[in-house]
């Protein structure tokens, strides 16, 4: 599949987001970091993507991944001094890799549960990555961790969700990722013609909860501000809305999506207290309606991708 | 050992109130297998049906009589079983031929719909309100144990309530029924039997207990507001799993270990904290060792 296309969108990919930090010292702070939260919300809905999306498997856990990485990369920075700036990608690095380690800690003992049970553990293995974080001091235990610097630029953000959507992509469009899709097909199929389901599984949890945790360092060098609440299943929710908004399994649907409900919010502030109301009514009837998602109607000829 | 039996007594009342909603959630599960994730906020809409109802029983047959309590408990079960079957009807019944994933997502629509609507100010507000004393409470102190009266009730009628959903899912033509959808849809349609009453009837049942649940939760809680569901249901789905989803006395069983298990917990001083995470704890393990559930018996998957 297309190997070298998905590597031309990833340079440009990766020049435009290295463009557009060069401008970011004369754009309006506030559109700012509305555009860097859209960057880390494609991060997380792609990411999830391929657990969910991909591979079928239903996690609503994914705010958990997002809590350790940036946990972990904003204490790393803490603690760090004056090089703290220099090491910051190493930061994103290490809490990338610590969520995907837990990501591991989550997938194996999941590999024998389908479906809803599976929605069940990875939502409370979410609930305990945020009692923890609650009740640890050394990140500000329910107080929350404060005074995180702010590393988190334009080009960072843009840079590490060109590489996401080009890394998912890239594994998914290889001989090994069709192993995802036949894990979402058909698991039952897959695993009688020799593929090694829970592999796969676990590979996607892995995958996911890595990239989740450098979108959660990113976030945390954003907001300079982490708690404990923020993490909770609502903000996994959110993520999950994503993507099916966007249609499981189609990365470019997903990513509008994921562009628009950061968008709209903030867009409709007036109406804040009814935004969860209307992301529920979302989910209801893109289920009872258009299973697809919601931009479905435009990839219909790629019906592999789905 | 005074402690220890005045902690098991306690872990019991709230043991008993999870297993009533694990009733709820295994009723459903077991006839359509899915979890209903509404089945919390049914539970939070019969505690606020009581809180409505209460003052105006209360008009008509006095204050905190054992009739008026009864009264607003049937009464609030009933709204409750008529908001659960149009919850099927709306929801659930037009994606029954789809992948279970679908009807999964979709109850979480439905949950966060209830939850997010009842906190507008314009429908129930978020603010906690005390719930009104439906019975007079009383104190029992043998030595230096004190049971209240709740404590005794709330078993009393969980036990009650599972050995009436025994005796209809066993006993009565509407539980073959029940069963024979549970086992296979497509046959026992064949054979005459009215799936999708059967399949209401099932959810108008699941939320009634949700409504006794509730309003017997609410007796012990502080007050009510509307998430007040959402930590109870996922403890009570918890125990469902854990007794083997699907199983009446499972469920029961599951509900009595988690209360008490959270309830010891919380009087161990480095453990307290961590009450919130403590039943996924033991559903993880569960998971692990026991997937099917302590009293449930593995399934082979049919293709």
């Amino acid at each position: 599949m297309p190997f070298s296309g998905a590597k031309r969108w990833l340079i440009v990919g990766i020049a435009l987001a290295v463009l557009a930090s060069f401008f970011s010292g004369e754009m309006n702070r506030y559109y700012l970091g509305i555009v860097i939260d859209v960057g880390i919300a494609i991060i997380l809905a792609v990411s999830l993507n391929l657990i969910n999306g991909h591979t079928g498997q239903f996690s609503l856990g994914h705010a958990g991944f997002m809590a350790v990485g940036g946990y972990f990369a904003a204490w790393l920075s803490l603690h760090m001094g004056a090089n703290a700036k220099l090491f910051f990608p190493l930061s994103l690095l290490a809490g990338g890799v610590l969520a995907a380690v837990v990501g591991l800690c989550v997938g194996i003992p999941s590999l024998r549960l389908r479906g809803d049970y599976l929605a069940i553990v990875t939502l409370g293995f979410g609930e305990i990555i945020r009692v923890i974080a609650q009740n640890t001091e050394a990140v500000g235990a329910a107080s929350g961790l404060k005074g995180i610097p702010k590393f988190t630029t334009l080009g960072w953000t843009f840079g590490l969700a060109a590489l996401t959507i080009y890394a998912i992509t890239a594994l998914v469009n290889s001989t090994y990722g069709r192993g995802f899709l036949a894990v979402h097909d058909d698991e039952i199929a897959a695993e009688s013609s020799g593929i090694n389901t829970v592999r796969y599984k676990v590979t996607a949890f892995v995958t996911g909860a890595f990239f989740a945790g450098i979108a959660g360092g990113l976030y945390a060098h954003h907001k300079q501000f982490l708690s404990p609440t923020g993490f909770d299943w609502l903000k996994s929710v959110e993520i999950v809305v994503m993507v099916i908004l966007g249609g499981m399994g189609r990365t470019v649907g997903v990513i509008a999506a994921a562009i628009l409900l950061t968008v709209l919010p903030e867009l409709l502030r007036d109406f804040a207290e009814y935004r969860m109301i209307v992301y529920a009514l979302l989910i209801i009837f893109m289920m009872l309606l258009r299973p697809g998602g919601l931009f479905s109607i435009n990839l219909k000829r790629r019906s592999s991708a789905a | 050992m005074q402690q220890t039996i005045q902690q098991l007594i306690n872990g019991l009342g709230l043991g008993s109130i999870y297993a009533l909603i694990a009733l709820g959630y295994t009723m459903v599960y077991g006839v359509l297998r899915f979890i209903n994730f509404a089945h919390s906020d049914v539970l939070m809409l019969g505690a606020f049906a009581a809180f409505f109802l209460a003052p105006m029983v209360e008009k008509a047959l006095g204050p905190q009589s054992v009739m008026g309590a009864i009264l607003v408990i049937i009464l609030a079960a009933a709204i409750c079983a008529c908001i659960g079957m149009l919850i099927e009807f709306l929801a659930y019944r037009p994606l029954r031929k789809r992948p279970k994933l679908t009807v999964l997502i979709t109850a979480i629509g439905v949950s966060l719909f209830i939850e997010f609507t009842c906190q507008n100010d314009a429908v129930l507000g978020s603010a906690t309100r005390s719930f009104p004393k439906l019975l007079p409470e009383k104190q029992f102190t043998f030595g230096n144990l004190v049971i209240g009266s709740t404590d005794i009730l709330v078993p009393v009628v969980t036990l009650l309530l599972l050995g009436a959903m025994w005796l209809i899912v066993q006993k009565t033509r509407v539980g073959t029924a029940m069963r024979a959808v549970s086992y296979n849809q497509q046959a026992a349609s064949l054979m005459g039997v009215p799936v999708n009453r059967i399949i209401s009837f099932t959810f108008g049942l699941g939320s009634a207990l949700a409504a006794v649940a509730g309003i017997l939760y609410s007796m012990k809680a502080p007050g009510i507001e509307p998430l007040m569901g959402v930590q109870p249901g996922l403890r009570a789905f918890i125990a469902a799993v854990v007794g083997g989803i699907g199983n009446l006395p499972g469920a029961v069983l599951g509900g009595l270990l988690i209360g008490i298990l959270e309830t010891f917990a919380g009087g161990i001083p480095g453990l307290s904290n961590y009450r919130d995470a403590i039943a996924f704890g033991i559903l993880i393990l569960i998971l692990l060792f026991k997937p099917a559930g302590l009293l449930g018996r593995a399934t082979i998957e049919k293709v």
